[in-house]
């Protein structure tokens, strides 16, 4: 499984995964990040390049169910894994819960970071977990906004997770 | 594009060992929030990585037969912090894994990255530096497992050898057993920031008066530090305000804080003495004693 950059030339390998349920086959360059994977090669560009050092957060997509900034994680990792984007959320025109939640708050302005927050958000409802008000701000935490100042941002979350009857109030 | 001239990822220990035995220059990555950042920088530019993310077993979180806690180095800090071993034996350390990061970083840069790195602000660094833990390293040919305190060398230089693996992060059960522990993270922000200073205390206390009391300090030196002065002035005084200032200043001596742009030394040597009181404190009162005064 070794691939070699001599003097310049590619570092190809080939990796299977889903992305939004769908099997993927692709050839890849090792030297790619998830990002430039899922943006330029796959075109799901609702995966946002921020600030591509693991700390704006709009690159978050799912690995596994897991929130994962997909700037500094390797396209080479997600092979055999399940990735979704913001555009796997929505189900057949439907907006999710979440994505509902987000809309009834007013937890939107530019919307550049909203993807990958509605992500985490998603991965706490899934987790089927019950989070306290400081665990949601806690696991929102890894996401800026320029924008909402992110109080609308929890309240959207929370409403989600109330609904889903995971909320310790 | 991350300028990398190679990537290996080895499916088992033992063939990482052998391709790092062959090639000890590969930098090895774990969870990559790190190395990949370092990148991006434009730093560890054309190197080859050795990937350890396919390597089974690597991040398994067990009790072992004498009680010894081990934490594989491969372990996520969302693992940690969520492991019912790790919050029944040693919360300090699930304390010290939430601090870390924001979660998308948790949830993906390791324990053994996190110590290999080197940096003294590493929030588990001064936490295993109080719980005495050991790390086992390991070759091809040899294994060896040493106190954490003999790993670090100066800011980002740890003691690995060539071809050498941290492959797990143990917990004696003296470590732990009995203690009360606390650590605090102050930075600016609450989220998503490096340490400006990292206190870890673990406090064993009967009837009143310490038994024994372990100090780790993060970004107070070079490395990360542990405060044998106020550790072996502690045992047998009895817990009052008065105690825990006199704790506090014995814990500033072997502090070699520096100004860096994040604080100043003398801002941090306040917030040695500062904080260790509240984490001393709050390790007393988690040992099943509270603080008289």
């Amino acid at each position: 499984m070794l691939t070699r950059n001599n003097a310049g030339t590619a570092t190809l390998r080939k990796i299977s995964f889903t992305v939004n349920g769908r099997p993927v086959a692709i050839e890849i360059d090792v030297r790619e990040s998830l990002l430039d994977v899922l943006r330029d090669r796959l075109e799901y560009t609702g995966v946002k390049q921020g600030c591509s050092v693991g700390e704006c957060g709009a690159c978050t997509v799912l690995i596994d169910g897991t929130p994962v900034n997909s700037c500094i994680y390797l396209a080479a990792w997600a092979d055999g894994k399940e990735v979704r984007t913001i555009e796997g959320i929505a189900q057949d025109g439907q907006l999710s819960p979440v994505q509902e939640a987000f809309v009834d708050e007013g937890a939107i302005q530019c919307g550049f970071c909203t993807p990958g927050v509605v992500l985490s958000a998603t991965a706490m409802v899934e987790s089927g977990k019950r989070f306290t008000h400081a665990e949601v701000r806690r696991e929102l935490s890894g996401h800026l906004c320029r924008c909402t100042g992110y109080q609308k941002i929890v309240d959207a979350a929370e409403r989600a997770l109330r609904e889903a009857k995971q909320l310790d109030e | 594009m991350f300028d990398i001239c190679e990537l290996h990822e080895p499916a088992t220990l033992r063939e990482a060992k052998e391709r790092l035995q062959a090639a000890p220059d590969l930098r090895v990555v774990a969870g990559g929030t790190d190395v990949l950042i370092r990148l991006q920088h434009g730093h560890l530019a054309g190197a080859g990585l050795l990937s350890l993310r396919r390597v089974p077993g690597l991040d398994a979180i067990r009790m072992l037969d004498d009680g010894t806690l081990e934490v594989g180095a491969m372990a996520p800090f969302t693992r940690i912090f969520e492991d019912p071993l790790v919050r029944a034996h040693a919360p300090v350390l699930a304390e010290a894994s939430v601090s870390m990061g924001g979660p998308q970083i948790r949830n993906v840069a390791t324990i053994g990255g996190n110590i290999c790195n080197g940096a003294v602000s590493a929030d588990s660094a001064s936490t295993l530096f109080a719980l005495d833990a050991l790390l086992r390293l390991e070759t091809l040919e040899d294994a060896r497992v040493i106190p954490i305190a003999d790993f670090y060398a100066g800011p980002g230089k740890v003691n690995l050898r060539p071809g050498e693996l941290l492959t797990a992060v143990l917990i004696p059960r003296e470590g732990y057993a009995g203690m009360g522990g606390h650590y605090i993270k102050y930075a600016m922000r609450k989220a998503m920031d490096i340490a400006t200073l990292g206190v870890a205390a673990l406090a064993k206390v009967r009837e009143g008066r310490f038994v024994e009391l372990r100090i780790g300090l993060g970004v107070a030196a070079p490395v990360p530090i542990r405060c044998a002065e106020a550790e072996a002035w502690a045992p047998g005084k009895q817990v009052t305000l008065d105690t825990l200032a006199e704790i506090a200043a014995l814990a500033v001596k072997p502090s070699r804080a520096r100004t860096s742009w994040r604080a100043s030394k003398d801002y941090r040597e306040h917030l040695i003495e500062v904080l260790v009181q509240r984490a001393v404190a709050e390790a007393v009162k988690r040992a099943g004693d509270c603080c008289a005064d």
